[in-house]
């Protein structure tokens, strides 16, 4: 054993020829196993970054460099009526959107914790809407939201009788904008659920023993309990919940197109109008960039987020 | 931490697993807990029946609620399938979202690999500093970069290419998959690395033979995951793409279906199922993993 052992060693030594081992030489092969990363995220993510903050800066349109203007693009913003609604939906949408898919995700959390039949086949039902492409699950929300053959509506006047009239859920800038953020709630719903129930089955039982021998009742077990140990992964979630709401794009635009009349024009999808159809890439830029505070704070806040729950579990867990 | 969290809890009663509410008696659990169970289920898969029962439909029974039941169809027919696939690009479009989803996978995959392992495994001098440049870089969104994007891509001559969306998917895949295989290196003792070092392996080999056969299932799924994500991909794919035949499923729907004011729903929903078909078959086949990484990357 110990010589055939010593006989591959052998062998080994004499493969290594120059290449080898310059491929063993430690600094060389950070180098190399970085490179097609790094070359990557340089080009196609921190370039165009900067570029995208440049081009805020400039009156730049399809075709034609532009030249550096200042804060022009931020201050004719400042007056257009049709960013300030985008940016007051863009709040909006993530705002509501955010409570609706945390409290029903927790919900649905909480009811998936229980011993269940069927209980992984369910959670893969759950997960579904979240895996189907988003434009395409938003094209069934559009025939679903219909004026006239809408299936709500057929429910809420025909079954049911609540209602005289059919709604026109997307003709109007109100309904629209409840019709896209109850899609949004639909569609981010599994993810946090999931998420949450990952969370939930981390805590052990003996908690909850020891809060009943205490004779906590069920909500101030929930309290004390279930939320204080369910708050790192919360925030997690929360993070990429609000910073994917916040950006979002796809819904809107296979939905709505951000009518009518602008009405419902998430930040993104203005820049996109903006910015390609309309050709003026300095300002869709701008109003892209004008984004980017937002974002920094939802990251700051994940930051935090992550560093509480480094300090919940022990120095050692990095 | 990564996986098998889910399902191996110890079994405990209904009473004490709860921890929340006390839902032992029937009647009392049957509100609390199928109820809204059922409902959350029914509403969340409602849309894909919807979208089914649509594409099946002939477009009398579609627009007469009056005469039909339109939860039911009493004549199928695959009249919109037929129309989708014979006298549109759609098989076009679905090789294509194919073909630039399976090519940014790959790339993503091979570039996450090696990063990944440097940073976890080639411990070095500011190591944690490359891996919190790619959170970070996972955070910056899309929406904010397709503009400056579709400049550089024309400068580079790729627009209207399908090469633009392979190149720049990866912006988002790397950083995602590099994360969650951190994270399941992390995982796998690197004693095993060591004895085979020992042995005289040299360090390539080593994660050849030794890391990646190990590490297989965090690599299935982060490719499911970038597979899916790539399929999903809607922003790029409009903004760089114009040509009808070389577009993608989600984009080609959206744009090409729709003519004029005349929605043809039939077809349009069959698109839309089509183009879900095959992440939904590749998610069921590896749904375990799915789940299982992505709740581990969110707790890491």
């Amino acid at each position: 054993m110990a010589i055939a052992a010593a006989e591959s060693r052998t062998v080994y030594k004499l493969e290594q020829n120059w290449l080898v081992r310059l491929f063993d030489n430690k600094t060389f092969l950070i180098c190399i196993c970085l490179f097609p990363a790094a070359a990557l995220l340089l080009v196609f993510l921190s370039y165009p970054l900067g570029l995208g903050i440049w081009l805020a800066f400039t009156d730049t349109r399809i075709g034609r460099m532009g030249y550096f203007i200042g804060f022009e693009n931020f201050e004719s913003l400042w007056h257009d009526r049709v960013f300030i609604t985008a940016v007051w939906n863009t709040l909006l949408y993530t705002g509501v959107a955010t409570v609706g898919k945390f409290a029903l995700g927790l919900w649905l959390a909480l009811l998936l914790n229980n011993h269940l039949p069927f209980k992984s086949l369910l959670r893969a039902l759950i997960l579904v809407p979240w895996i189907v492409p988003t434009v395409l699950s938003a094209i069934a929300f559009w025939w679903i939201y219909d004026p006239q053959f809408s299936i709500i509506s057929y429910v809420l006047v025909d079954v049911l009788g609540w209602r005289d009239t059919y709604i026109d859920f997307l003709g109007q800038p109100w309904p629209a904008r409840w019709s896209l953020i109850a899609a949004n709630i639909w569609r981010g719903i599994p993810f946090v659920a999931i998420s949450l129930l990952a969370g939930l089955q981390t805590i052990s039982p003996s908690l909850y023993e020891a809060a009943m021998l205490d004779g906590a009742n069920a909500w101030q077990r929930f309290r004390h309990v279930t939320l204080p140990m369910l708050m790192p992964i919360l925030a997690v979630v929360l993070t990429f919940s609000v910073l994917f709401t916040f950006t979002d794009f796809q819904l809107v635009y296979a939905i709505t197109r951000g009518g009518p009349v602008n009405a419902t024009h998430l930040m993104a999808t203005l820049a996109f109008q903006r910015g390609i159809p309309g050709g003026q890439l300095g300002e869709g830029a701008a109003i892209a960039v004008a984004m980017i505070p937002f974002l920094v704070m939802a990251t700051l806040f994940s930051y935090f987020g992550l560093a509480r729950r480094k300090w919940q579990q022990g120095e050692d867990n990095d | 931490m990564t996986d098998q969290t889910l399902g191996q809890r110890p079994h405990l009663t209904d009473k004490e697993s709860t921890g929340v509410i006390d839902w032992s008696s029937g009647p009392r659990r049957f509100v609390m807990l199928y109820l809204p169970l059922s409902i959350f289920v029914l509403v969340l898969l409602f849309p894909f029946y919807w979208m089914a029962i649509t594409a099946i439909k002939p477009n009398a029974e579609l627009l007469d609620y009056k005469n039909n039941n339109p939860f039911w169809v009493k004549s199928p027919t695959l009249e919109n399938i037929n129309k989708l696939l014979f006298h549109t690009d759609y098989p076009q479009w679905l090789w294509t979202t194919m073909m630039v989803a399976v090519v940014a996978t790959a790339l993503s995959l091979f570039a996450s690999v090696l990063a990944a392992y440097a940073i976890q495994r080639l411990k070095f001098k500011g190591s944690q500093y490359v891996g919190l440049a790619i959170y970070l870089a996972y955070l910056v969104p899309p929406s904010i970069l397709f503009i400056p994007l579709a400049t550089l891509i024309f400068q580079f001559g790729l627009f209207d290419s399908p090469l633009a969306l392979i190149l720049t998917y990866p912006t988002f895949l790397i950083p995602f998959c590099t994360w969650l295989l951190i994270g399941y290196f992390k995982s796998i003792p690197y004693e095993l690395e060591e004895c085979a070092m020992i042995d005289g392996a040299t360090r390539l080999q080593t994660l050849r033979q030794i890391t990646l056969p190990l590490a297989m299932p965090g690599l299935i799924s982060a490719g499911i995951f970038a597979f899916t994500l790539s399929w999903n991909e809607f922003i790029y794919a409009l903004a760089f793409i114009q040509s009808a035949e070389k577009k993608t499923v989600p984009v080609a729907v959206l744009t090409q279906l729709v003519e004029g004011d005349v929605y043809h729903w039939g077809s349009l929903m069959a698109g839309a199922l089509l183009g879900s078909i095959p992440v939904a078959i590749l998610y069921s086949f590896f749904v375990d993993y799915y789940v299982a990484s992505m709740t581990g990357a969110v707790k890491e």
